[in-house]
């Protein structure tokens, strides 16, 4: 003899147990978590071009990816990298201020991560410093890829959905992406 | 009186220009006689500056200060308060540069001198000429990657003539001299490293023959200096450091602090911990004053680093405090922290007015000190008694300061620490004034203090020292202090210890002040007004719409027309403007060291671009 109550208690449990499953499943597509993920080779670099104008027919680029575009952890060790390397000190969470910002559309010197990378180990000439020799490729490649969450430009699931210390931005998560473009303005005060 | 100085101004200009270069170029201090001053006295106030060496008469202005007291007191007054509405462009001159225009223009005779933000091009205009065309033009092409360590904009607070030179810092720490006849270098001397994080973006002063130059980067873990260069030929004189070890900061027999807290061998280096004072700020990027007679300089310190307090514990001598030193010798006679153990990147580098005031009956040397920590200071400037400090704008960080010890009372509450977010700091990290310098009239005996009202929330973060890189660890984000506007005009009685009036503005006051026989006072907004108040009561008497927000330096001069000029240097930017200047994005509230988040309105009120800016009766 099954009891109402029974019954009702037993569709609990089935309702439960979908719950779970769709939880389960939607986690699954959260992200793609490869454990073993390598950076691209730095001799990807001589690929990078600051300029689209290519004189004579137009070459077709070597693209560099960067795996750790994908990856949350490796973002979110570029998180605390752009911290503790002091990045912050100049372009702040991606508001700029002795830098430029980080978190605009605007891109001087190019947002692909073979340019971010470039950026960070060679330097620009008004004022962004040569870090070569100072962090390891696989530390900038971390870096290229949480500065351009710093805009929207990664996966959602991949972008850091919380912040350590007070609020000043909106997460990376949930920052729209800007679309990219190339800034035709230099930081820097220009000469007459 | 005062009209007898301006005709022997006048007549001192009309001879200068009617002599061969040279003779223009030999009007400087010690020649000015001590009848300059008079007029004050003359006045019937006991209260008057200290030196209005090197003054050069009321025509030219060949120092940013105007005079060793910091006064910016101009004799002229043909612009009056009653007169001054009907003031009018005269001409204009774009700089080409597009950052914070912090200078102040020099006038030498019949020629004007402009010094731009970095590249720091140096310009000369001659007034003889309708529409003072350029003479010349110099570049000193500093490095471009030294905008990689200027905390707050590229900066550049002015240049001084000395003895037929133009004397000014370059961004990348290179002191230059330029032949102020014909634009050509005499001398240029590196005085700082950028991969040290040094900058130099401060206007030197010139004192018995030695150039005063200090290093900027108290949010890049240097370790600040004042140094005297030879003004014949840019040779090292001395330096003295901020922190270290007495031999250092050339602390020796001579040294009487006036305070116990300030007295003990090597305080500089026992004050911090381990070797931190090698790397804790105390840079000197503000303004210097000098009193003849004593025979001593005075100069402020800035804050230490990094802003997070707690990887320093101790004084950290002798940041965030002023020095009072032998010029000839740089040995430090007596010092005096404002901030002992700041905490909230309270710089004690601003302008310091050399004034001897009536204080209790008697006269007093005094030096007058409008501090970002909010208190007006008035010091015994022979022996660094500290003789009153008022608050002057809303405080929460501290409830004065006890003059027995010298130290302020802190609010340990307010105090900024790792990890934990402390609310409604105020005033904020720029204080209650920054860099932009008061004046002072003799007339009215009243200060004339351009300021701000912000207040902020800090969390400290972790401290990572990389040479060349920011070494603050604190996230900030600052606001408007009660009553919503964030910048005020205070009219200051540095006897009576009280406000005489004061005006709201919606911006902070970044200009500097001057104020003129005619009893106006001039200031701009950082939404691009250049306004003219009745020096007595506050009242606004006149404006006018600048392409740019201004935070230049206004200076007035005699024309070799004989005509009375304002010039104003207009060109958002600074560490208050950088948000245009730099075109931030204000979705980030902790941008600029969380200035953005004051500004937010700012780049709907006012675009970047530098325009010299000069106005005379019609």
């Amino acid at each position: 003899m099954s009891s109402p109550s029974r019954s009702g208690c037993r569709r609990r449990r089935e309702l439960l147990a979908a719950v779970l499953l769709a939880a389960a499943l939607s986690a699954c597509q959260r992200e793609d978590r490869r454990f073993r993920t390598w950076p691209p080779a730095a001799s990807a670099i001589p690929a990078v071009r600051q300029s689209e104008l290519q004189p004579g027919p137009t070459t077709r680029d070597l693209t560099v990816r960067n795996e750790y575009g994908d990856n949350a952890w490796a973002v979110s060790e570029g998180k605390r990298l752009y911290n503790q390397f002091n990045c912050s000190g100049c372009h702040f969470q991606g508001g700029g201020g002795i830098g430029p910002p980080l978190m605009d559309s605007q891109w001087i010197y190019g947002s692909q991560p073979e340019n971010i990378f470039a950026t960070i180990v060679e330097g620009r000439p008004n004022g962004m410093p040569s870090f070569r020799g100072k962090l390891g490729n696989d530390q900038v490649w971390k870096l290229v890829a949480y500065v351009r969450s710093m805009s929207g430009l990664l996966a959602k699931d991949v972008a850091s959905g919380r912040n350590d210390d007070m609020q000043v931005r909106s997460q990376e998560q949930s920052t729209e992406k800007a679309r990219p473009v190339q800034s035709a303005v230099p930081p820097a005060s220009q000469r007459p | 009186m005062a009209k007898t100085s301006l005709v022997v101004g006048f007549v001192a200009l009309t001879v200068a220009c009617s002599g061969g270069h040279e003779s223009r170029a030999t009007p400087p201090a010690a020649r000015v006689t001590t009848s300059a001053a008079a007029p004050a006295g003359a006045l019937g106030t006991a209260a008057r500056a200290a030196s209005l060496a090197p003054d050069s008469g009321s025509a030219q202005w060949i120092i940013p200060a105007k005079n060793y007291a910091s006064t910016r007191y101009s004799g002229l007054g043909q612009i009056t308060a009653a007169n001054v509405s009907r003031l009018g462009l005269a001409w204009t001159f774009s700089t080409g540069v597009s950052r914070g225009h912090e200078a102040a223009p020099l006038v030498v005779g019949s020629t004007m001198y402009v010094v731009t933000p970095f590249p720091n091009i140096l310009y000369a205009l001659d007034l003889s000429k309708p529409g003072a065309p350029l003479k010349w033009e110099y570049q000193p092409n500093p490095s471009t990657a030294s905008q990689g360590v200027a905390c707050c904009d590229v900066v550049n607070r002015g240049a001084v003539y000395y003895d037929g030179k133009i004397i000014y810092n370059t961004l990348d720490a290179n002191t230059v001299a330029v032949d102020a006849r014909t634009g050509k270098q005499v001398w240029r001397t590196r005085v700082g490293d950028i991969n040290r994080g040094e900058s130099v973006t401060m206007a030197p002063l010139v004192v018995k023959g030695k150039v005063l130059v200090g290093n900027s980067g108290g949010e890049f873990g240097i370790r600040g200096w004042l140094t005297a260069l030879d003004a014949g030929t840019g040779k090292l004189a001395w330096r003295a450091y901020t922190t270290g070890p007495d031999t250092d900061v050339l602390i020796g027999p001579r040294f009487k602090p006036f305070y116990p807290l300030d007295q003990g061998k090597d305080l500089g280096v026992s004050s911090w911990p381990g070797d931190a004072w090698q790397y804790g700020g105390g840079g000197v990027w503000g303004w210097i004053s000098y009193d003849p007679e004593l025979n001593l300089i005075y100069y402020g310190t800035s804050n230490p680093g990094p802003w997070n307090p707690d990887v320093r514990p101790g004084d950290n001598k002798w940041t965030a405090g002023v020095f009072a030193r032998d010029p000839d010798t740089g040995e430090a006679v007596w010092a005096y922290q404002w901030n002992p153990h700041d905490v909230y990147d309270h710089d004690g580098i601003n302008e310091l007015l050399l004034l001897d005031l009536p204080i209790n009956g008697a006269t007093r040397k005094v030096l007058v000190a409008p501090e970002r920590n909010g208190y007006v200071y008035v010091l015994d400037r022979a022996t660094g008694e500290v003789l009153s400090a008022d608050p002057f704008g809303y405080i929460t960080t501290s409830r004065g300061v006890d003059l027995k010890s010298g130290r302020p009372i802190m609010v340990p509450e307010k105090a900024p620490r790792t990890g934990q977010v402390v609310r409604e700091i105020c005033p904020a990290a720029p204080g209650v004034k920054d860099w932009q310098p008061s004046s002072w009239s003799p007339r009215t005996g009243l200060l004339y203090i351009p300021h701000q009202n912000l207040c902020q929330d800090e969390e400290g973060t972790e401290a990572n020292y990389i040479a060349g890189t920011p070494y603050v660890a604190a996230i900030v984000k600052m606001y408007a202090g009660p009553g919503g506007y964030r910048g005020e005009m205070t009219a200051w009685d540095p006897v009576a210890r009280k406000i005489v009036w004061n005006v709201h503005e919606r911006f902070p006051v970044w200009s500097g002040t001057v104020v003129t026989e005619g009893d106006v006072v001039f200031y701009g907004t950082m939404d691009g007004w250049f306004k003219a108040l009745d020096a007595r009561s506050g009242k606004e008497l006149w404006r006018f719409k600048t392409g740019s927000g201004i935070i230049g330096q206004p200076v007035t001069y005699l024309g070799p027309d004989g005509k009375q000029y304002v010039a104003v240097l207009a060109g958002v930017g600074g560490w208050a403007g950088a948000v245009v200047a730099g075109g931030l994005d204000t979705r980030d509230s902790s941008a600029a060291l969380g200035f953005v988040n004051a500004m937010k309105d700012l780049p709907a009120a006012t675009t970047k671009g530098g325009t010299l800016y000069v106005f005379a009766l019609p």
